[in-house]
């Protein structure tokens, strides 16, 4: 049954990364929208993403419960070190998922919407920026369980050039996600155009900070090369990935729009399968060159099994009806 | 201010801002339900005009909720990490199942705001329906998690060792019954008597009447059949509490000492240094019933329990006694209302009626709000009753109050807008759902 638990563990992960990713980026590009689209942005927006963004933001809080639940050392160590983004990312997923609401919601249009779009736009920057942070950290090897001041212990445990690299990396991947996702969610041929530009130039930044990871990762000593480059499937996901970027390339430029979403979707599977398969099962690389690994914080048996069956359960009830509710509002093809 | 306070100022804040949020999120949908069922029997577009209006107030707060029930899935980590690396094991399975129900809430809530003439008229109803109850399951096992904490189940305590974990029975642990009924009951009373104050003060200002009519009317009759139910929850509770918390219910009436029988004690003035209580007024015999089910039983007082043990007296004592008040109250409107019903008076006649409702609007969520306190603070100094003391759970990482200031602020700025947008929502009902005004109601 532990299988089946750290399974959806990584399901809950690389779908919040997908989707929430994807939600977030929408965010990411209206900021980077030209003050004359935005309206436009926003409206194709709120019909791709607005039926659909809360149970996108589920996953989240599955992989989180999945944490607490099975593998609580994990959690609590998490919890510990990593306090200070954790909680900047939490106030990022307030704001934004309530500006995000309220200026739909909001009987009367004025001066509030300038706030509402706003909170929204820089939140849908940052909270992504500090998910990548606490992603890297968490592989980065700076949590330091043995530091006896503050700025070792809870701020060093993110604030590295990895961290950061990876946050931006995160950015730019969401973004990417999502101006291929809102592709093909608008009618009129000029947006869709200027989303195919968006999609390539994140593209064009989710490889310069993807490099940028790799630079930052000699800088701090981590063995991201051999954890790439070194291991079969490391390598074989990343190939995978680069070969797809050129036909990604293709098809952006024949505008198909579903088999770029999955080709976008494989693209960023790939790349955390590269970065995370290496050192499967540790999920925490500590300072003192010591690892939590997953099978070794794993709960009690019994808790495990339970846990197991209710994600079973749940997912036979969820999966269906979540998969209609994206069949339903997808925009109609002609 | 020290970390430790600072932490439970948070933890307090953030539980007692999402609380709120969560209840309304889970009892409006079945006033929906209601008003939609009515619309597609009766092709009455009040109904319709009804259900969206209502739908818009979901939206709002059901977003508000789950981004503030997210943020408490990581507090409770980052707040009590000793906590949660015993606990989330053992009590984790209510929470692994709130994962799944919270999940098709939020499909099922997409389907119904959006679905509106996209799907067959029955299944959009049942979307309505499935939002309401999957909130309550949610909420009813969230409160089964926290029942574990006042009624440890499910494991053996052995030398510090947390041994023979079994989550299957601390999830149906002695308390979750009792907790999830008088939670429920008491989300439905309070929203329904905040929705229906509203709908009411509307009336008494002769805005839409038809239109705030209807709402009311569905509203007040679960507002009051839960008010008038929920003095029969609140004995089980007690009789509950009495025979496990010993201490939290010596706290709730500020039992000092131990009587046989013992006084019921209405208010008074808790002075926590003398022990004593001053200006109560005493029903004799009546805690004893209340308690125990016999007017001469013997009701444990603190002075039977360690003093490191005991729980704040003074605030749960008053928390209980503004909670039992407000509950009274709300029964008497309610008993009020329904004579009125069952006599076939027209409401409209009856205005103090209606001002009866309007003053009630904040009184439900300051009771549950008062409720949750005594359930909360009367359990102190533990976070898992009998077992670890909250203070050895708190997290080491200093700078806390920091924290708690910001989400101070964040909470306080988060009601503002919400009530800014309700207030604006209301007064664009004429505008957007009057009858001679068709053509803007979508």
């Amino acid at each position: 049954m532990e299988y089946v638990v750290i399974a959806f563990l990584c399901l809950g992960i690389l779908l919040y990364f997908l989707l929430g990713g994807a939600d977030f980026g929408a965010g990411i590009i209206e900021l980077f929208t030209s003050t004359k689209n935005r309206s436009r942005t926003r409206k194709t927006m709120y019909q791709a993403i607005g039926p659909v963004w809360e149970a996108n933001h589920m996953w989240l809080i599955i992989a989180i419960v999945i944490l607490f639940v099975g593998f609580p050392h994990i959690y609590t160590t998490m919890s510990v070190y990593l306090h200070i983004p954790l909680l900047i990312m939490l106030i990022g997923i307030i704001a934004r998922g309530t500006a995000f609401v309220f200026r739909h919601y909001d009987a009367i249009k004025d001066d509030m919407h300038w706030l509402y779009n706003r909170i929204f736009r820089y939140s849908s920057f940052i909270t992504p920026l500090f998910l990548g942070i606490i992603a890297g950290s968490v592989i980065s090897g700076h949590i330091d369980t043995d530091a006896n001041d503050f700025v070792s212990a809870y701020i060093y445990s993110w604030l590295n050039w990895f961290s950061v690299a990876v946050g931006l990396f995160t950015v730019a991947l969401c973004g990417f996600l999502a101006a291929i996702y809102l592709i093909g969610e608008t009618d009129s041929e000029q947006d869709k155009r200027r989303f195919i530009k968006k999609a390539e130039y994140m593209n064009i930044a989710a490889v310069i900070f993807g490099a940028m990871v790799f630079i930052a990762a000699q800088f701090d000593k981590i063995p991201l090369i051999d954890w790439v480059f070194k291991n079969t499937v490391g390598l074989t996901a990343i190939i995978l990935a680069s070969l797809s970027l050129i036909l990604l390339w293709y098809l952006l430029i024949k505008g198909k729009t579903k088999v770029l979403r999955i080709l976008a979707g494989f693209q960023v599977t790939m790349i955390l399968l590269a970065i995370s398969y290496a050192h499967f099962p540790n999920f925490i690389r500590l300072k003192n060159g010591g690892a939590i690994s997953l099978f070794e914080t794993l709960g009690p048996e019994k808790t495990i099994y339970s846990l197991g069956l209710a994600l079973l359960l749940g997912s036979v009830l969820i999966l269906p009806f979540l998969g209609y509710l994206f069949y339903k509002f997808q925009k109609k093809e002609e | 201010m020290d970390d430790f306070l600072a932490a439970r100022s948070q933890m307090a804040l953030s539980l007692g801002f999402h609380i709120i949020f969560s209840c309304i999120g889970m009892v409006m949908p079945f006033f929906m339900a209601v008003s939609h069922y009515k619309w597609l029997k009766t092709n009455d577009e009040v109904y319709k005009n009804l259900t969206k209006a209502w739908s818009k107030g979901v939206a709002i707060f059901f977003a508000t909720g789950a981004v503030s029930g997210t943020m408490l899935s990581f507090e409770l980590g980052l707040l009590w990490p000793k906590f949660m690396e015993h606990a989330g094991p053992i009590f984790g399975m209510p929470f692994s199942l709130e994962g799944t129900a919270f999940f098709i809430e939020a499909i099922a809530l997409g389907f119904f705001l959006y679905g509106w003439d996209k799907l067959n008229k029955w299944f959009h109803w049942f979307t309505g329906m499935v939002v309401g109850v999957s909130g309550l399951a949610s909420g009813i096992l969230v409160v089964a998690a926290n029942a574990w904490m006042n009624s440890p189940a499910g494991f053996d305590f052995v030398n510090g060792k947390y041994l023979n974990i079994d989550p299957i029975q601390a999830m149906f642990n002695k308390a979750w019954f009792s907790q999830a009924l008088h939670m429920c009951l008491a989300a439905f009373t309070a929203t329904g008597f905040a929705v229906a104050g509203v709908h009411a003060l509307m009336i008494l200002r002769n805005q839409n009447k038809e239109f705030h009519l209807k709402a009311f009317k569905i509203a007040a009759v679960f507002a009051c059949i839960g008010a008038l139910l929920q003095p029969l929850s609140g004995d089980i509770s007690a009789k509950d509490v009495a025979k496990r918390q010993p201490a939290k219910l010596a706290a709730m009436e500020a039992l000092y000492k131990t009587e046989k029988p013992a006084p019921l004690l209405i208010g008074g003035i808790v002075n926590e240094k003398d022990k004593t209580v001053k200006g109560a007024i005493k029903i004799p015999g009546a805690l004893s019933f209340l308690a125990h089910g016999d007017f001469k039983a013997e009701v444990q007082g603190l002075d039977k329990i360690p003093e490191n043990e005991h729980p704040p007296v003074a605030i749960t004592h008053y928390a209980f006694q503004i909670m039992v008040g407000i509950g009274t109250l709300l029964a008497l409107i309610s008993l009020i209302y329904f004579v009125n019903l069952i006599r076939k008076k027209p409401l409209l006649e009856k205005r103090w009626l209606l001002k009866l409702f309007v003053l009630a609007i904040p009184l439900g969520y300051i009771a549950l709000e008062a409720g949750w306190l005594v359930t909360e603070v009367g359990r102190q100094p533990w976070i898992i009753y009998g077992i670890m003391r909250t203070k050895d759970a708190v997290t080491p990482m200093p700078g806390i109050a920091y924290s708690f200031y910001i989400f101070s602020a964040i909470y306080l700025s988060l009601s503002c807008i919400v009530t800014f947008l309700l207030y604006r929502q209301i007064k664009m009902v004429p505008v957007l759902y009057d009858k001679s005004n068709h053509a803007s109601s979508d």
